[in-house]
């Protein structure tokens, strides 16, 4: 059985239908990249999976579980994490509680221990920090351990949401084009980060409009186009794919 | 480090040891007094509005049900103080309750209104129900008696309140630094990404507007004993837009501003006494010219100001 099974998935704004009848499954372990142009349903498609919109019509199932129409907390139990195509950083932060956040749910957030600081929850809070900045160390942001977030130029803050998903230690990790608005050195990291988190066990679904980057890393491609789906494969049969060529890299190149 | 955050806080122990002991006369330890008791409401307050993000115009009404809880429990069914004070929270903490979901579904103008349709309604009641309140004439509250000592003087009042200011400053300072704390932070900075770590979102609320209303009423039943008499103002609107001007004006999401704000605002009416009847003029212009000058509130425009974050 696949971890992730959407099917007929469809997901209609008033007149626009962003996501229409698409279908797919993820096996366990891969790196899953879906691709498209713009406005194609890609972050709507994410949308739905990780719980922010409710579907029009379709199943989602993770682990067999349907889980279309759950609240996006209640899924991040079930060990799904995601980062944002436009940034969802908590300026209000440091970049290290931002990271910690992302712990949430393997921490006791109990008010009145917290409100009293048990010896337990300042221990515990002690050693996250120290996972934090570990964690900020691996997606390359040991420069801003001690930052406030509104202080961070934007490639940093893009890294930084990797981190604050990462932190949630999810099975399955959603990143939606993490790599977008980046130098191409910055894209050379992120693209050697996705690797690391993917050999680490991590399922990773991905959105991105690097091509080298996709084509390189992808165990699996589903091309999306109007909201439909174009063509599904491994690397080398989406590029040979003549709809996917017309409708998309042809376009693009 | 972490160290650090606790230095203000000793800085305002130290304050607080010594000024009883450098202030002229019992005005001044009056007005001191009322200053600490406001601090401590706005601090619950600012977890809410500065914190969490939610804004609320009728915390008043939250006040006023404890004070009123304390004056018609004591007055009219001879409860002992810290019961009737215990029963001011419960009352508080269930209205706010039942209220937070529906009201917390509303953001922004929306949900400024309908708080500030809360705290009228408690108004109106108190207002209203004369015969058990006083109506707009208000009633008298006997002293707080705990067990066999009754407090008394305003120097026994003086420290006690003190030490109410400086342990709730500890246990938030602690709170927003806990993991409950980043959530709430975290749902201020971005719902969605709070939302997709796993917080549950409405619960934190919801916890916060409960866990800030019961404080408010705990501390206007402590009022409300200091004073030896409540009237129907401690629950108006005007009240609660001044506990929501401390809160702006010290400085939203800052725990000493909380104290600043509070401060300051008490101590204006008397210093804009000389004025005449145009305190409330002279009150609306600092006000506006704190939020043109330092939109963030003087404690993080300060901190910045010194380098500090
Ligand atoms: N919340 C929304 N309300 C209305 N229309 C939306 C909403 N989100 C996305 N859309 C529309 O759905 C289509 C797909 O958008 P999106 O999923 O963001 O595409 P992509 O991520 O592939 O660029 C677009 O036409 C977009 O305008
Ligand atoms: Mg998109």
């Amino acid at each position: 059985m696949a971890l992730l099974e959407v099917s007929n998935l469809t997901k209609i704004f008033g007149g626009v239908r962003a996501v229409q009848n698409v279908s797919f499954a993820v096996d366990a372990g891969i790196v899953y990249s879906v691709i498209g142009p713009n406005g194609a349903g890609k972050t709507t498609l994410f949308n739905l999976i990780t719980g922010i919109y409710v579907p029009s019509e379709g199943q989602i199932r993770l682990d067999g579980r349907d889980i279309a129409g759950v609240a996006p907390h209640e899924l991040a139990r079930f060990g799904m994490a995601r980062t944002f195509q436009n940034l969802q950083v908590c300026m209000n932060m440091t970049a290290l509680e931002n990271v910690m956040v992302g712990a949430h749910l393997r921490l006791d957030r109990n008010l009145f221990k917290g409100a009293l600081r048990f010896p337990s929850i300042a221990r515990r809070d002690a050693v996250l920090r120290e996972e934090a900045a570990e964690l900020m160390r691996l997606v390359g942001l040991e420069a801003f351990t001690d930052a406030h977030a509104d202080a961070m130029p934007y490639g940093a803050l893009k890294r930084l949401e990797i981190a604050r998903a990462l932190a949630a230690q999810p099975r399955v990790l959603f990143l939606d084009e993490p790599a977008a608005g980046l130098n191409p050195k910055e894209t050379g990291e992120v693209d050697i980060l996705v690797r690391k988190v993917a050999d680490s066990g991590v399922t990773v679904v991905l959105v991105e409009h690097d091509m080298k980057m996709v084509m390189n890393i992808s165990d699996q491609i589903l091309v999306l186009d109007y909201g439909r789906k174009l063509a599904e494969g491994t690397a080398a049969e989406v590029r040979r794919n003549p709809d996917v060529i017309a409708a998309y890299l042809g376009t693009h190149q | 480090m972490p160290r650090s955050r606790f230095t203000g806080l000793i800085v305002i122990a130290v304050v607080l040891a010594v000024l009883p002991f450098l202030l002229p006369n019992n005005f001044y330890l009056d007005l001191a007094i009322r200053m600490l008791i406001n601090a401590c409401i706005v601090l619950g307050l600012n977890l809410l509005i500065g914190f969490a993000g939610q804004i609320s115009l009728g915390h008043a009404g939250f006040v006023g049900i404890g004070a009123y809880a304390t004056a018609v429990l004591t007055t009219h069914y001879g409860w002992s103080p810290l019961a009737a004070m215990l029963a001011g929270a419960l009352g508080a903490g269930v209205l706010a309750a039942l209220v937070a979901r529906p009201i917390f579904k509303l953001k922004g103008h929306y949900l400024a209104m309908a708080t500030l349709g809360l705290g009228n309604i408690i108004s109106i009641i108190v207002r209203n129900e004369a015969a058990l309140t006083g109506g707009p004439d208000g009633m008298p509250v006997p002293a707080l008696a705990l067990f066999s000592f009754e407090l008394s003087g305003e120097k026994q009042w003086y420290w006690v309140v003190s030490g109410i200011l400086l342990l709730s400053l500890w246990a938030s300072l602690n709170l927003i630094n806990s993991p409950f704390g980043r959530a709430l932070r975290a749902l201020h900075g971005s719902e969605v990404a709070s939302q997709v770590v796993g917080v549950d979102v409405a619960k934190y609320k919801l916890a916060i507007f409960v866990l800030s209303a019961v404080f408010a009423s705990l501390m206007g039943s402590v009022t409300a004993h200091y004073v030896g008499f409540v009237t129907p103002n401690v629950a108006d609107f005007f009240h609660s837009i001044e506990l929501v001007t401390m809160v702006v004006i010290g400085g939203m999401a800052s725990i000493y501003g909380s104290v600043i704000g509070a401060v300051l605002l008490t101590a204006l009416p008397q210093a804009l006494a000389g004025f005449e009847g145009w305190e409330t003029v002279a009150f609306g212009a600092i006000l506006m010219f704190c939020m043109i000058f330092m939109p963030k509130g003087l404690v993080p425009t300060l901190a910045a100001k010194f380098g500090r974050r």
